[in-house]
């Protein structure tokens, strides 16, 4: 038993991530996780600047459940706004907004969710609920307290975009293509180098003419290939056994994917440099791993979490994959609109690739 | 002068390798002509693995200069790797590849032409064609030395580079690798080969002698032997033990080896060890002086080294 101990003690990457594991999820479902997300961007287009329509969208933030981000009176804008994911709402309140409720004509406030995560979604429409029979309850005064209806005085229609049926698979199953491709790309390219070193064949390897540039696309691209036969698979069990809707364009995506597939190959590759062995290969990848899979979005609404969370998850490529994925398959998007998701990705493949090749090539001398 | 650098197949000079604060590679000369089976020995951790790992193009001396087939250590290594064969210490082919995969992969790698034939000759030329679908992982260390071989003679090197090959191999492969060595060195073949073993190093053609990164010495076997100036005595009788245990404690006397029934009495005074000797004559004992061996030799070296550099 001694010698375990020892032994456990000179290992020092199996003992980091004996006491970093636990922390990290200690830190995670601890502080990070939260299943009722407030201050949910939304996008408010005003019809009417009157003082009821204000009373109203200060009544929404004071549910805490709304946070108003944008003001727009264009249509289009608020579509576009929801699409690339920047308001999670659009509150539309008609021109005709205080007319119609001073007539006691219920007037329709129509409320755009982006329902693609139903979890997300979910209880800030329920508290809007809540707010439709209590609203203007002050600001209408006894004698118009006839219009405070017993449905309330104001109608609200809310359109739940992308996922209607909040069917929870909708979201969960285009997102399972991002933590599979992160959990089979990083673990696979970090034990095949870590392989080679370990079993000494790598010495072999550089002593032929091979340059290590060659080495590593040697390595890399049967992995890209495995890679996109899982896509192929997800996208396939999306469809026929899930029913996922497939807006968006597939090309696209597949495109993408070798982006978010290099990425994690890239990293992949400097746990193998860093790795002494196969069994720390592992760790580090499980490591990396458990963030990707509970501060990326998948499991617990990304809004939902504490900005510093938040941020650790925006230097996740899988939280960004996520959205592009999501947003092709569910909401259609288009390029442009997942571009602002393309650049961290890319920039993640850009600094993970620099650091492997540079470690790569240390270990040769 | 052009005529007699091109016979040289390596020819570097003050070749030296630093790991951190440790020199492990120290200013060592170097020239081992074409078709000719270089010895390296030494003791674990002399530099010899470090020294071949330079002349292969795997790590970049830090100080000396030198060719290997003509091309320069420093700046032409992938020039080096092309036409060079290295077969390292451990087996380091695919244990999960068969025999022809693993090979026709080698083949590959160094872009060989017409690779199908280029593998069979191999599998032929070393006797592995009806193991040639046989797991590279299930083959015993013979055999996986074999394979070693004939990977490493796959794309037709002008150099092999051999550390340790027969290190855990039975006495009768061995033979037969070595058998295999000169009929390569015949062919032009230069070989420049590590091993512990006397026997090996009395088969190669020249030898040389590292210990903490040094050169001690080098030449052919007789020549090694005569720098050598080492006296040896070998007693037989009875009581060796206690004679041991006496002569062990004398300055003079740098090794007192027992050999079966025999002790083997050596010192490079040969004078002071005659002295010694006649103050612990035993009527009970025969003494007899012998050629001193190799390993008596290579001993001494290292024990003269340590007093100088350790």
């Amino acid at each position: 038993m001694l010698k375990e101990f020892i032994q456990l003690k000179r290992d020092r990457v199996t003992f980091f991530m004996m006491v970093g594991i636990p922390l990290m999820q200690l830190m995670v479902f601890g502080f990070a996780i939260n299943s009722d997300p407030r201050h949910l961007p939304t996008a408010v287009r005003l019809g009417d600047q009157g003082p009821f329509a204000r009373t109203f969208v200060q009544a929404l933030r004071t549910t805490n459940y709304f946070a108003v981000v944008h003001e727009t009176s264009s249509e289009a804008e608020a579509q576009r706004l929801l699409q690339i994911g920047d308001a999670q709402f659009v509150i539309n309140i008609p021109e005709d907004f205080s007319r119609k409720l001073l007539r006691g004509e219920r007037p329709t406030v129509l409320i755009e969710a982006d329902a693609s995560d139903p979890s997300a979604t979910g209880p800030a429409l329920a508290s809007v609920n809540a707010l439709a029979s209590t609203i203007f309850n002050r600001d209408l005064p006894s004698p118009l307290a006839r219009l405070r209806a017993k449905n309330g005085p104001v109608d609200f229609r809310i359109h739940a975009h992308y996922n209607p049926e909040n069917i929870t698979q909708y979201n969960v199953v285009p997102g399972l293509m991002g933590v599979v491709l992160t959990m089979t790309m990083v673990i696979i390219t970090a034990l095949a180098i870590t392989r080679e070193r370990e079993r000494g064949t790598m010495e072999n390897l550089l002593a032929t003419p091979v340059r290590p540039f060659e080495v590593m696309v040697g390595k890399i691209l049967p992995f890209i290939v495995i890679g996109y036969i899982q896509v192929t698979l997800i996208l396939l069990a999306a469809r026929y056994i899930f029913h996922v809707p497939m807006v968006g364009s597939l090309p696209l995506l597949y495109l993408v994917s070798l982006l978010f597939i290099a990425a994690n190959l890239a990293v992949g590759i400097t746990f193998s440099t860093l790795a002494k062995n196969q069994l720390q290969a592992v760790q580090m990848a499980f490591f990396f791993f458990l963030p990707s899979i509970l501060l990326s979005g998948f499991m617990f609404p990304f809004r939902g979490m504490p900005p510093w969370a938040q941020n650790v998850g925006s230097c996740l490529p899988n939280t960004h994959f996520l959205r592009i994925v999501r947003g092709i398959l569910l909401k259609g998007n288009g390029l442009t609109e997942i571009a602002p998701e393309l650049w961290p990705l890319l920039a993640f493949l850009v600094v993970a690739m620099t650091i492997g090749v540079k470690r790569y090539r240390q270990t040769l001398d | 002068m052009a005529a007699l650098e091109k016979d040289l197949a390596i020819d570097v000079t003050g070749v030296t390798k630093r790991f951190g604060e440790k020199t492990v590679v120290d200013a060592i000369d170097l020239s081992v002509r074409r078709g000719e089976i270089y010895g390296f020995l030494g003791p674990n951790g002399s530099g010899k693995t470090t020294f071949i790992r330079m002349l292969c193009g795997l790590l970049t001396p830090d100080a000396g200069t030198g060719t290997c087939l003509g091309f320069d250590v420093r700046t032409q290594q992938a020039e080096i790797k092309r036409h060079v064969g290295y077969m390292t210490q451990k087996f380091s082919y695919y244990e999960d590849l068969t025999i022809r995969e693993n090979l026709d992969f080698i083949a590959r790698i160094y872009a060989v032409p017409d690779r199908g034939a280029a593998v069979q000759r191999s599998l032929e030329r070393l006797g592995l064609t009806h193991r040639s679908h046989q797991l590279a992982g299930q083959l015993s260390g013979g055999w996986k030395q074999r394979l070693a071989l004939a990977a490493c003679l796959i794309h037709e090197p002008k150099l092999l580079l051999l550390d340790e090959p027969t290190a855990g191999v039975d006495p009768k492969a061995r033979r037969e690798f070595w058998d295999e060595i000169h009929q390569l060195a015949a062919g032009g073949l230069t070989v420049l080969i590590t091993t512990h073993y006397m026997d090996e190093a009395e088969r190669c053609h020249r030898l040389a002698y590292l210990a903490y990164g040094r050169l001690l010495t080098r030449g052919t076997l007789a020549e090694v032997l005569g720098k050598a100036k080492l006296t040896t005595w070998r007693v037989t009788g009875p009581d060796l033990l206690t004679l041991a245990a006496t002569l062990r404690v004398q300055a003079s006397i740098e090794q007192v080896v027992a050999f079966g029934n025999t002790l083997h009495v050596s010192g490079r005074d040969s004078a002071r060890l005659n002295d010694i000797i006649a103050t612990v004559r035993d009527p009970r004992h025969s003494w007899q002086l012998i050629p001193s061996g190799l390993e008596d030799v290579f001993i001494s070296l290292m024990d003269e080294a340590k007093d100088n550099f350790a």
